[in-house]
């Protein structure tokens, strides 16, 4: 059977590794612990195609009814 | 006392173990009787003064508080024999089945315990729930008929409903359950979900009882000077008897037989003693037959300890009545009883400024209105000024710095509230008048948002007590800042019923009145404005209708927008429309349109909308009071009654309607035959017999559109003929109440009757009456109603409108608690998360949940129904029409 690549579905939002520094200026912005973040699993089919690890913090940016576009923040947790 | 602070890290639940409950217990409970004849408690009963006091005067035999001081304290019974708590059965049901009825080792070898002791610690690591893993190891414990540790031959333990366990026809004592709890090893306890400091298997087998203190189950002195003990006493009482015959019983060496009905009977007390609604036992009931509130009912559901007394409760400063109407109050005010204001008080503290003032209130007293019913001293100690005998004394010794506790006079805030609350306006703040007789009265412009009307509806008033709330309802929660609802970004507030049908009146097309009429319309309704120019006729001076709603409009509001009662035509005729729908406002003047629901009506008012947005919620409230003071007052005046002759159609109509009727039941016949010999064609997707209902209920329901649209069509062209329309009418167009389909109902044909969705199927086999052939699919057979309310329905049209109706009001009722549940499901959920002032949405523990509110961190009350911009509004407001409508409507897709 076909593999198919879910990112490339148009209902799967953008989701992007943020580097260390890039993920710290989030937190520092937000004045949180990366424990106040939402969390991702890092059995979700997208963090696994990623090929990151547990605390990567993860940027999703989605289509937004009403905004236009939405970016979220999540931290890769474990099951 | 002082007061250490301490922060609570964390709450953890366990099992008393019987060591504990001797050690908490102040007193070993004895004897079943509780006072002597001189009334004085009985030591070792289970009023005994050690554990704690509950008549005022008298000082605790254990920690020496009086009442209030002490907390009360606890005592035990020793039970005869053991006992199994009913809270636990379930636990040991699934433990007793998953260990060795010899050793005590769960049923599995060591291996596999060990690799769940691993899951278990992986889970507790990742902050994960373990109870899954333990279900999981209970149930695969289950199943081996030979222990691996031991190798004993394991029996099929059956639980019988509530509290016996019975093994191979041989009942297992309570004795026998504990026995075999105990011998379950520390380790085994662990993997089992026992966290061994504060909790051991056996522990779920009582042996002793604690006895709650006396503070906990208080007795009343009736007015007869009789005691009434609590129920929990009553209880106690029961316990303690048999356990007193079950002791002498076995120290006797009475039979087995005896022994064991005993026994039994003391497990029935303990068990109704925790939960008296167990399945499978009969309640413990009164003397009078009332079932007993034992411990479980005590704290279970709506009137529970939790719902009822922590989540929830009852307050002072507050009043409820019946609501009535006033329609020449202003929308922020409520109308408050005198009774009530003289009930209710606001502290104000003494000043330099305002002391004489309040010295006078005082010298007034509770029952001269505008007075006072208590003075606090500093201290905070208050004196009533009902009880006192000389007011005089008093108003002496008031001072800078005390407070008075005055009446509710004029303007004071109050919060006035309708349950059920479901939304943020169903507590709104108003400003106290005062009046006469003995209802709140409100404004009917907010009606909608309490979702009040004065069939009998009660409300809530509280008096605000400080100036910091004071300052933040008035800011915060005043009716006029409510006008726009966070849930669609349009109005809530706004006019209703008569609203509507006289702002109809006042601005259609040829609405004028003499000046004269004018004037005193103008004085009535408060509007102190400068007159425009008058139209001659005849030589006399008119205003029109248009000219006098413009005086309460902004001077420099432009607002172009098609009214309620627009018919939607393919071309619209803008400001040339026949029934003058295309709405106008230039420079604050109506120019053209009607003003209806679309004006300032509640949920759908667009004049309304843009006054808030533009103006302000002054402003808006400004134009509320007077718009609709205005259009009542027009409508009293030209007067707006309707009757059963609104609904009349010629009988030209009634022909035409009559044999649509009968094309629709040919039709339908048609459908039938061509079904029976099989031609019917099938929709795509569909049985047969799906199709044919579809097409028969297509074809009844185009009928009966067709022949409202008939029925309209007359109504309408009447009005036209005669120059005149038809109140009803009027209220259908405008908005104002009921809709078209209620008046082609009354005048051409009601419809079909449906039951789930279906026509109606359900009666005997293979119909729905017994007037009709078996397998009659025709529309009459099935529940179509041909005639229209106003000629009336034959008896089996009746029956079957009964049975439409039935489900309607089962589905709101099942509706109502359904949504009921959901929304306080949702509340416990969401009560504590907040918009943080950066935009982010956190909980309390600073988890976040949204990066933004809502993704555009819009407070969706100042939006434009949803939207953060409407260019096309903006637009057409300042150009009018020189751009085509239809191509921007295009561009952002309407709304
Ligand atoms: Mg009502
Ligand atoms: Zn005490
Ligand atoms: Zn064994
Ligand atoms: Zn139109």
């Amino acid at each position: 059977m076909a593999r198919i690549d879910i990112t490339k579905h148009e209902l799967v939002p953008k989701h992007e590794v943020l580097s260390e520094e890039e993920a710290n200026k989030i937190l520092e912005k937000l004045n949180i612990t990366k424990g106040q973040l939402p969390k991702i699993l890092i059995t979700d089919p997208v963090v696994k195609k990623l090929k990151t690890d547990v605390g990567a913090v993860i940027k999703i940016s989605r289509t937004s009814r009403t905004a236009g576009t939405s970016t979220f923040y999540r931290v890769v947790v474990a099951e | 006392m002082r007061i250490i602070p301490k922060k609570i890290e964390g709450v953890k639940f366990g099992l008393l173990s019987p060591d504990n409950i001797r050690k908490i217990s102040e007193v070993r409970v004895i004897t079943a009787d509780t006072y002597d004849e001189d009334g004085y408690p009985i030591e070792g009963g289970l009023m005994d003064p050690r554990l704690g006091v509950v008549d005022p005067g008298l000082k605790c035999k254990t920690c020496g508080g009086r009442v209030g001081e002490c907390p009360g304290h606890f005592g035990r019974i020793e039970l005869a024999r053991s006992v199994i708590h009913v809270g636990y059965v379930k636990q040991i049901n699934k433990i007793i089945r998953a260990c060795c009825r010899k050793c005590g080792r769960i049923l599995l070898p060591d291996v596999e315990i060990e690799e769940y002791r691993t899951q278990i610690k992986k889970a507790k690591r990742v902050g994960k729930s373990e109870l899954p893993i333990i279900e999981e190891l209970l149930k695969s414990a289950k199943t081996p008929k030979e222990c691996p540790h031991c190798g004993e031959e394991q029996a099929d333990i059956k639980f019988e409903k509530p509290t016996s366990f019975v093994e191979d026809r041989n009942r297992l004592s309570p004795t026998d359950v504990r026995e075999r709890l105990e011998r379950i090893k520390n380790e085994d306890a662990e993997v089992l979900g026992f966290d061994l400091e504060v909790a051991r298997p056996e522990w779920m087998v009582l042996t002793v009882l604690p006895v709650p203190p006396v503070t906990v189950r208080p007795s009343i002195t009736l007015e007869s000077g009789e005691r009434s003990e609590d129920d929990l006493t009553h209880k106690l009482v029961d316990i303690l008897r048999i356990n007193q015959r079950l002791l002498e019983n076995i120290e006797a060496g009475a039979p087995q037989l005896i022994i064991e009905d005993l026994w039994e009977l003391l497990q029935y007390h303990i068990t109704t003693y925790f939960n008296n609604e167990v399945a499978g036992v009969p309640p413990a009931r009164h003397r009078s037959g009332r079932p007993l509130k034992t411990l479980t009912q005590r704290l279970k559901g709506k009137e529970g300890r939790f719902r009822s007394n922590l989540s929830g409760k009852r307050v002072n400063f507050s009043a409820r009545t019946v609501v009535s109407p006033d329609p020449n109050m202003s929308i922020n005010e409520v109308g408050v009883p005198m009774l009530i204001a003289k009930e209710l008080t606001v502290p104000v503290r003494v000043t330099h400024n305002n002391i004489e003032y309040l010295k006078q209130i005082v010298k007034n007293g509770p029952d001269k209105y505008p007075g006072a019913n208590y003075v606090e001293r500093p201290d905070g100690n208050r004196v009533s000024l009902g009880k006192v005998k000389k007011i005089e004394e008093v108003l002496e010794r008031i001072e800078v710095g005390w407070k008075v506790h005055r009446h509710l006079i004029d303007g004071d805030v109050v919060m006035f509230n309708r349950q059920p609350s479901l939304h943020r306006m169903s507590i709104m703040a108003h400003e106290v008048k005062v009046m006469p007789y003995k209802t709140f009265r409100l404004n009917l412009c907010v009606c909608p948002p309490y979702n009040a009307d004065f069939d009998g509806d009660e409300m809530n008033l509280h008096a605000i007590q400080g100036e910091e709330a004071r300052a933040e309802a008035r800011v915060l929660m005043r009716v006029q800042e409510q006008i726009l609802s966070p849930r669609f970004g349009g109005p809530i507030i706004g006019g209703i019923h008569d609203h509507i049908s006289g702002a109809y009146l006042l601005t259609k097309k040829d609405t004028k009145f003499t000046e004269d009429e004018a004037f005193q319309i103008l004085f009535i309704s408060g509007i102190d404005e400068p007159l425009p120019e008058p139209i001659l006729e005849n030589g006399r001076r008119y205003y029109t209708g248009k000219q006098l709603f413009s005086l309460i409009l902004p001077k420099d509001l432009n607002l172009v927008y098609q009214a309620k009662i627009c018919k939607k035509h393919k071309v619209c005729k803008k400001e040339a429309c026949e029934s003058d729908a295309y709405v106008v406002i230039r420079n604050g003047q109506l120019l053209s349109g009607v003003m209806d629901e679309k004006s300032f009506g509640a949920f759908a008012g667009e004049l309304l909308d843009r006054i808030v947005k533009d103006y302000g919620t002054d402003e808006a409230r400004k134009f509320l009071d007077r718009a609709t003071k205005l259009v009542i007052e027009v409508i009293s005046r030209k007067g707006f009654s309707v009757g059963i002759d609104d609904e009349d159609i010629p009988k030209e109509a009634s022909e035409r309607i009559e044999e649509i009727m009968d094309r629709a039941e040919a039709k339908v016949q048609e459908l039938i035959t061509a079904y029976n010999e099989g031609i019917l064609e099938r929709l795509p997707g569909r049985t047969i017999e799906e199709t044919l209902e579809m097409r028969i209920m297509q074809t009844l329901s185009e009928a009966r559109d067709k022949t409202g649209t008939i029925a309209n069509e007359y109504l309408e062209q009447e009005s036209y003929i005669k120059g005149k329309d038809n109140n009803s009418r009027i209220m259908a167009v405008s908005g104002a109440r009921g809709s078209l389909l209620n008046l082609t109902q009354m005048s051409a044909c009601v419809g079909q009757q449906a039951v789930r969705g279906e026509r109606i199927m359900r009666g005997y086999s293979e119909r729905t009456l017994p007037h009709f052939k078996r397998g009659d699919r025709g529309s009459k057979a099935k529940g179509f109603v041909k005639a229209c309310y106003k000629k009336g329905l034959d008896p089996l049209e009746y029956f079957f409108h009964a049975m439409g109706g039935r489900e309607g009001l089962v589905d709101t009722a099942v509706r109502t608690s359904q949504s009921g549940y959901m929304q306080r499901r949702l509340i416990n959920a969401l009560q504590d998360l907040k918009v943080e002032y950066d935009g982010t949405v956190r909980d309390t523990r600073g988890v976040i949940v949204e990066f933004k509110h809502g993704e555009d961190g819009a407070d969706p009350a100042r939006t434009d129904w949803g939207r953060i911009v409407n260019t096309r509004k903006i637009i057409k407001s300042i150009v009018h029409e020189s751009i085509k409508d239809e191509s921007i409507q295009d561009r952002d897709g309407g709304r």
